[in-house]
């Protein structure tokens, strides 16, 4: 054996022996209790959602949500600032999550009222021109696409907290799709789909607010007091009376609209018990919220605060007394879902609202057996192609089946090397690789044999047939590239495990085909040198 | 061992009824797309699937008449039997989702679930369950379109810079033929086009194409080699000179896509036939389709290595790059 020929064997060991390490001994030490060290399990191949079982959802998030509570906070503030400088308007109205409209600006009072506008509302909307004290405030374009932007990643920030604290392990939650406003959450292992879903849309929007009127069994009833007209400042919320208040079914309350406490001032939240010994929630509030509460509470003590869930009171319970960083959220509940509330607030609101889109869910026993027949269809489609290569090609066909069970362990090893995941029709490619792979070496071995006929000489022939194959390899191997780069683009999830599989395949396979099975026909015929009275000759 | 022995078939006379062949499958699948509609997976169709394990073996038509009297829009209900029977598994897929608002989209599911579990049919536990709105749907099918188109044409320029450009259009010809067929089976077995589908006619593409660059490298070596022969000749040589390959290639791809139809369960068996389907096209579109587009796009041209000899030789091109024009 000379010196070069040696290199190459050897570097080819090397090769089997690392990716074996990597991907396939790993599997084998799990599946057959072997020892194996820490660094080669946690580099174990990842299996994908289809073949482990879980739960694949696809949400959007309703940007306008944050764009309309931007535009009426922003609108609100000018109202508070006309009325501070008395200056008298007729009407501000939201026209849409982007633009409001002021109309009835005196004309004595159109400078301040501009100026004015222009301190609450210029950094963000465009004001127009102003026609019959008549103003159209409509939001920047950029100021609008940083807001939908952000809302986005608040929102994904929000779901991952979730999903972390219900204790998913290895979650996947990332934007999704090409509109910019889609989310892709998969938790592996989970069952419990409904009320994950519950857990990850749920806004929690939690205000707790002053109750100015009610309750009052109608809505006409609660604004008799003020000629049926609803103040500019505050709105009419529901929500369930509260036993031994006398009143039943949907009550309805006036508000102030501006909240003195939100969600966003929490510092945490458990679930506990009220004074009744029913299940509610406690919450703490932060260094911010506790001073904003102690100031509002003291100023009002006798008077009712509604906490408001969502849009919906939850209670109402009487300011006692001076109280700064605690409070507590009674109402119906189970303790199931004092625990979900308790989770969903630590991990603070959504800032919009979100709806589904897709939803997948694989039992795990499904995925179980796409394993299981997975693997027979390896194994059989590996027995196929052996059995026919051993046949037609002889003792040749050993050359090719190396070559291309030794594919197969690179692929297994490189995928578990750069954590690609495994998926169904990531099996199909592993599969497909294997017969793409025996492709190659067909092509190679034909030729070896039209050379041979053509009494070149074994040797001539062997380099001949690998030489002149070469850039058709090349070819038609950057061709199913071209086509694997495109379904990568295209897909997630599943079909991305497919495309991983087939690229990472083709690239393995032009090593093997060429480089190895290459080596392997030298070694032969190095084995047995031509002699004067028996030329060389080779089984193929 | 060989499977022929200095083969001599005269392919390229055959063209023009391949040509024909080829173009009634295409036409047949056509008509039944144009009065059935194609039809579409889930993923691209929108609606919803569930999966059921039954614990005694299911009758179908009881859970289809249970579906029509017990929930709206039942009758409508598509109920097949799922994986193998000892399993005693079933589909049930419906049109309807529920609105895209809130946590509604799951409401048709849930229906299915309640209807059978109120109706007499055997107790049973869900498997697996995919619901997609119309918004995932239309994202999808565009999404593949694309993929497959620029696909084709990325396929068409590599090939375009390696040879001729009337070989990349020969081969793109070929690997579009391939697709075509490819759908017209898929319709004709009553396939249902899902994401795995797509993800195996992308490959089809590449291995279609595959092939075909064998046949035209071959033929660009004969060129060099045959420059007193005509092109028609000169192709259906090199036809025949890769025939071996071409049949056993696709023999044992074909083999192992085969082990992935019978063993590969369910949820691969689409993939499965449409490769299958795939492959065989790929191998008849190689040998018949390919060379004698090429050959009709090259007619009128000089071929390389006749009158352009005369200007370049074609012993100082390098061997490659060698383009005629």
């Amino acid at each position: 054996m000379n010196k070069n020929l040696r290199w190459k064997v050897i570097t080819i060991l090397a090769v089997l022996v690392i990716f074996f390490g990597i991907g396939v001994y790993p599997i084998l030490a799990q599946r057959y209790s072997l020892p194996a060290p820490g660094w080669m399990q946690a580099k174990q191949l990842k299996l994908g959602l289809d073949l482990k079982g879980g739960v694949h959802l696809v949400l959007r998030v309703h940007t306008d949500d944050a764009l309309r509570i931007t535009t009426t906070t922003t609108s609100e503030q000018l109202r508070e600032a006309l009325r501070n400088a008395n200056v008298n308007i007729g009407a501000i109205t939201v026209q849409s999550p982007l633009a409001f409209r002021v109309e009835g600006v005196p004309q004595d009072k159109d400078a301040e009222f501009r100026s004015l506008a222009d301190q609450e509302a210029a950094t963000n909307y465009e004001r127009s021109s102003g026609v019959g004290g008549s103003y159209d405030f409509t939001m920047k374009q950029n100021i609008e696409r940083n807001l939908r932007e952000q809302t986005v990643v608040q929102a994904l920030d929000t779901i991952d907290r979730r999903v972390n604290d219900l204790g998913v392990a290895e979650p996947t939650i990332a934007r999704h799709g090409n509109q910019g406003d889609q989310i892709l959450v998969q938790m592996p292992g989970v069952t419990e789909v409904a009320r994950a879903k519950e857990i990850i849309r749920n806004t929690a929007i939690l205000e707790l607010k002053l109750v100015e009127a009610g309750p009052a069994p109608s809505r006409e009833a609660l604004l008799q007091s003020r000629n049926g007209v609803l103040p500019p400042d505050m709105e009419v919320v529901t929500g369930a009376a509260q036993p031994n208040s006398g009143e039943t079914g949907t009550v309805y309350f006036l508000v102030r609209k501006v909240a003195a406490v939100t969600g966003r001032d929490l510092r945490g939240a458990q679930p506990s018990m009220d004074e009744n010994g029913r299940p509610a929630v406690s919450f703490t509030l932060n260094a911010d919220g506790s001073r904003k509460f102690a100031a509002v509470t003291s100023a009002n003590i006798g008077r009712a605060l509604a906490i408001i869930l969502d849009n919906r009171v939850q209670s109402y319970p009487t300011i006692e007394g001076r109280i700064s960083n605690e409070g507590r959220i009674s109402g119906n509940f189970t303790p199931q879902e004092t625990a979900d509330l308790s989770l969903i607030l630590r991990s603070g609101a959504l800032p919009a609202s979100m709806s589904y889109l897709e939803e997948r869910v694989i039992g795990p026993s499904l995925g179980a057996d796409s394993i299981r027949s997975g693997v027979i269809a390896s194994l059989a489609g590996l027995a196929f192609v052996i059995v026919f290569m051993l046949i037609y090609y002889k003792l040749s066909g050993i050359n090719a089946i190396v070559a291309m069970v030794m594919n197969l362990i690179i692929l297994i090893g490189m995928m578990a090397y750069l954590g690609s995941t495994m998926t169904l029709p990531g099996i199909a490619g592993f599969i497909l690789t294997m017969g793409m792979g025996v492709d190659s070496n067909v092509l190679i071995f034909e030729r070896i044999k039209e050379e041979l006929a053509a009494q070149r000489g074994v040797r001539n022939a062997v380099n001949a047939g690998f030489s002149r194959v070469f850039l058709t390899l090349l070819d038609t191997h950057v061709a199913s590239l071209i086509a694997a780069a495109f379904l990568f683009q295209f897909g997630t999830g599943p079909i991305r495990g497919f495309a991983t599989t087939l690229s990472i395949g083709l690239l393995t396979n032009l090593f093997t085909s060429i480089f190895v099975s290459k080596t392997l026909f030298e070694l032969i015929l190095s084995r047995r040198p031509a002699t004067a009275q028996q030329p060389q000759t080779l089984s193929i | 061992m060989k499977i022929f022995n200095t083969p001599n078939f005269n392919f390229v006379r055959w063209r023009w009824q391949a040509i024909a062949l080829s173009l009634i499958i295409v036409l047949a699948g056509a008509a039944m797309v144009y009065r059935h509609g194609l039809p579409l997976g889930v993923e691209f169709e929108g609606g919803s699937m569930v999966v059921l394990r039954f614990e005694q073996p299911p009758d179908l038509q009881q859970i289809r008449n249970a579906l029509a009297t017990g929930m709206p829009g039942g009758d409508d209900a598509i109920v097949q039997s799922y994986g193998e029977t000892s399993q005693h598994q079933v589909m049930v897929r419906v049109s309807e989702v529920g609105a895209e608002s809130g946590g509604e989209l799951s409401r048709a599911a849930n229906l299915v679930i309640d209807t059978l579990q109120k109706a007499n049919v055997g107790k049973f536990t869900e498997q697996s369950r995919e619901v997609v709105g119309p918004v995932v749907g239309q994202q999808l099918k565009r999404q593949g379109t694309l993929a497959t188109i620029l696909a084709l044409a990325g396929i068409l320029v590599y090939i375009g810079l390696r040879f001729q450009f009337s070989f990349a259009l020969g081969a793109v010809a070929a690997t579009i033929h391939d697709l075509l067929v490819t759908l017209a089976f898929l319709v004709f077995f009553g396939y249902d086009i899902t994401l795995n589908v797509i993800a195996a006619i992308l490959t089809i593409t590449g291995y279609s194409v595959n092939d075909t660059i064998v046949v035209f490298d071959r033929v660009r070596e004969n060129m060099r080699s045959m420059r007193r022969d005509n092109l028609e000749h000169v192709v259906n040589v090199a036809v025949n000179q890769t025939l071996a390959r071409t049949i056993i290639t696709a023999g044992t791809t074909l083999l192992s896509v085969v082990a992935l139809y019978l063993f590969g369960g369910e949820a691969l068996r689409g993939f499965a036939f449409t490769m299958i389907v795939g492959i065989i096209s790929g191998t008849y579109s190689t040998i018949f389709i390919a060379a004698a587009i090429a050959i009709m796009l090259q007619r009128g041209k000089p071929m390389k290595g006749q009158s352009a000899a005369a200007a370049t030789p074609a012993e100082r091109t390098p061997r490659r790059r060698a383009r005629a024009s």
